[in-house]
């Protein structure tokens, strides 16, 4: 890969970052009432504001307020939740890996099932299986997700027993070991299939019509008249070219994923960000969800840079554009 | 933001304009275009009949509570003896009032940008590129989350929130018009008369360039409606309205008894979505001449 495309796209990366952080500042000192409510939340004392409006400086001329409070996030600083009593980003620290392995299993299932799904319905053009696989899909697609995570809990965990309904482990689980690592993997097959399944329906269209539009090129027609195996053709000449389309996406989706997992997290008791920034929102804690916004921006910042980086690899023709 | 809409804008913008005026009559007459069409129109009639239509008020208690489906409740009622029926069908209403007016502040901004960025060119249509791909990155859902923590709930800011962030898949594709116009004879033609570029972009360019951003427009707002319904489902909608997202949170705490709080209220969502994406499928297929 060149290291000016690299380098290039890297320094991309800075305006949309500081775009993100002043827009936070921004909403911190539009929001109505006085921005130490918007910084420290509602609940605080009079001590407690004054030692805020000291930190961020807000008595000081709002560039150098900017200043003040972008350096202290760039620092991992996001400010104090008054009401845990504790920095907002322990609190999220805490939350963040249930979202993390909930969102992240929800990313490689509905990739590998999409794709999978796509193909499946692509070399089957117009048959049943197809029509099958386009009406589910679409389908899918427009559920809400919490639809779908209610539905499998009324049919999979309450009327079959299947699936446990709440939470992350078994009160009286394994704390430990193999069992502890089954017995979670047994709570999070529920809400990942509810979260990975619009993301499935997703990557399913897209990888059927990148399918459909490649076999239909010239270099198919020469490898079929070859003889090479219809196999063959489809995994080893077509599936590279045809999955372009899906790996585009794939940054866009991080954003949408971890959005689905706040709602899912709610629906099956997930202790992940979701409760958090629900009951953060309940207590009008604004520094936890002002936090939590910095942090899924970022990411899905990164996760566009990574995407871009993994196309450009694949496909020669953007690095010398 | 939608991955499909993300495909057709880069399909869109890859069609060559003109020869568009029948391409609609001839999308709603393929049969996902006829069930989209049906569809959305359903929603919108149920949305501005509202009143007429629903056989209660949705917030006074009027049966026992928690019956399940029956000839007087055809959808069942909730803990405090509501109608479900008429909750979605007012529900119908909210998610209309966010969806048009995010649809208006999409159009103005998505066009405004995407003309002015198509037709200036040079560092305008860089600077406006650039504020573009930002926005796009955006994570829309937990920014509402932020606008709501800062400034309260109401479908005002929700509105206004959505639209401002929404916009960047349509100015894109109406950019991608303005740059296949602008070097057209009749663009010419009028440069040629004299007329000011003010006039050219909202007399000649604009009309030209807006269908294809318009079909866009439903699979945006089909994506803006499940954002609403998931605010609302977190409790964060608008507490003086029924929303579809508030009726299927109450279906959550009731879960194991009532199976059908949360099934009418997620399938009305289904529905309008569904419709919005295949009325815009169809129409995006139709004018990139695909089928």
């Amino acid at each position: 890969m060149t290291r000016r495309y690299v380098l290039r796209r890297l320094a991309q990366v800075i305006p949309t970052t500081a775009a993100i952080l002043v827009l936070g500042f921004l909403l911190i000192h539009l929001a109505p009432g006085d921005p130490v409510l918007a910084l420290a939340g509602q609940n605080g004392d009079a001590e407690y504001y004054a030692f805020v409006r000291e930190k961020f400086g807000l008595d000081e001329s709002l560039p150098s307020q900017l200043a003040t409070y972008a350096g202290n996030v760039v620092r991992g600083d996001l400010g104090t939740s008054y009401v845990q009593g504790r920095p907002v980003s322990q609190v999220i620290g805490e939350r963040l890996p249930a979202t993390l392995l909930l969102t992240s299993t929800a990313l490689v299932v509905s990739t590998a099932v999409g794709i999978g799904v796509g193909v499946f319905a692509a070399t089957r053009r117009r048959r049943w299986p197809d029509v099958t696989v386009s009406l589910t899909t679409l389908t899918l697609y427009a559920a809400p997700v919490f639809l779908l995570g209610q539905l499998a809990i009324l049919l999979l965990a309450l009327r079959l027993g299947w699936f446990p309904v709440q939470g992350m482990t078994d009160a009286d689980g394994p704390a430990t070991g193999i069992g502890h690592v089954l017995d979670v993997a047994h709570h999070l097959a529920l809400p990942a299939l509810a979260l990975a399944s619009q993301e499935i329906a997703a990557v399913a269209r897209l990888s059927r019509i990148g399918l459909l539009d490649e076999l239909a090129r010239d270099h198919i027609r020469t490898a079929r008249a070859k003889g090479v195996s219809e196999r063959a053709v489809v995994l080893r000449h077509a599936l590279r070219r045809a999955l372009l389309p899906v790996v585009t996406v794939l940054g866009g989706r991080v954003g949408h994923l971890v959005a689905g997992a706040i709602v899912v997290e709610v629906v099956f008791g997930w202790p992940g960000l979701g409760r958090l920034l629900v009951t953060a929102m309940q207590n009008r804690d604004a520094p936890i969800v002002l936090g939590v916004f910095l942090l899924v921006a970022v990411t899905v910042v990164v996760a566009n840079l990574l995407t871009d980086l993994v196309y450009a690899f694949l496909d020669p023709r953007v690095r010398y554009r | 933001m939608s991955a499909t809409a993300e495909l057709a804008a880069v399909r869109l913008a890859a069609t060559p304009p003109g020869r568009r005026a029948r391409l609609f009559a001839r999308a709603i007459r393929t049969p996902g275009g006829l069930v989209g069409i049906v569809t959305v129109l359903a929603w919108i009639l149920v949305g501005v009949a509202a009143p007429l239509l629903a056989p209660y008020d949705p917030f006074a208690i009027e049966g026992p509570a928690l019956a399940a489906p029956s000839a007087a409740y055809p959808f069942g009622t909730d803990d405090l003896g509501r109608d479900l029926l008429s909750g979605v069908i007012w529900g119908a209403r909210t998610s209309l009032i966010v969806a048009a007016g995010v649809a208006v502040l999409v159009v103005v901004i998505g066009s405004a940008v995407g003309l002015l960025s198509g037709y200036r060119g040079g560092w305008v249509d860089d600077a406006l590129m650039r504020s573009t791909e930002a926005f796009q990155v955006l994570p829309r859902f937990f920014l509402a989350l932020v606008v709501i923590a800062f400034f309260g709930p109401g479908l005002d800011k929700l509105v206004l929130v959505l639209g401002v962030t929404s916009w960047p898949l349509l100015a894109r594709v109406v950019r991608a018009e303005v740059l296949a116009l602008r070097s057209r004879e009749f663009v010419e033609a009028a440069r040629v008369q004299g007329a000011t570029w003010n006039r050219i972009l909202l007399r000649e360019i604009l009309p030209n360039a807006l269908p294809p951003a318009i079909a866009l427009l439903g699979l945006v707002v089909a994506q803006v409606i499940l954002i609403e319904a998931s605010l609302g489902f977190l409790g964060l909608g608008d507490p003086n309205v029924t929303s579809w997202g508030a009726l299927a949170s109450e279906a959550q705490r009731f879960l194991r008894v009532a199976w059908w709080l949360s099934l009418f209220p997620g399938l009305a969502i289904l529905l309008a979505v569904l419709g919005l994406n295949l009325l815009g499928d169809a129409v995006t297929d139709a004018l990139s001449g695909r089928r």
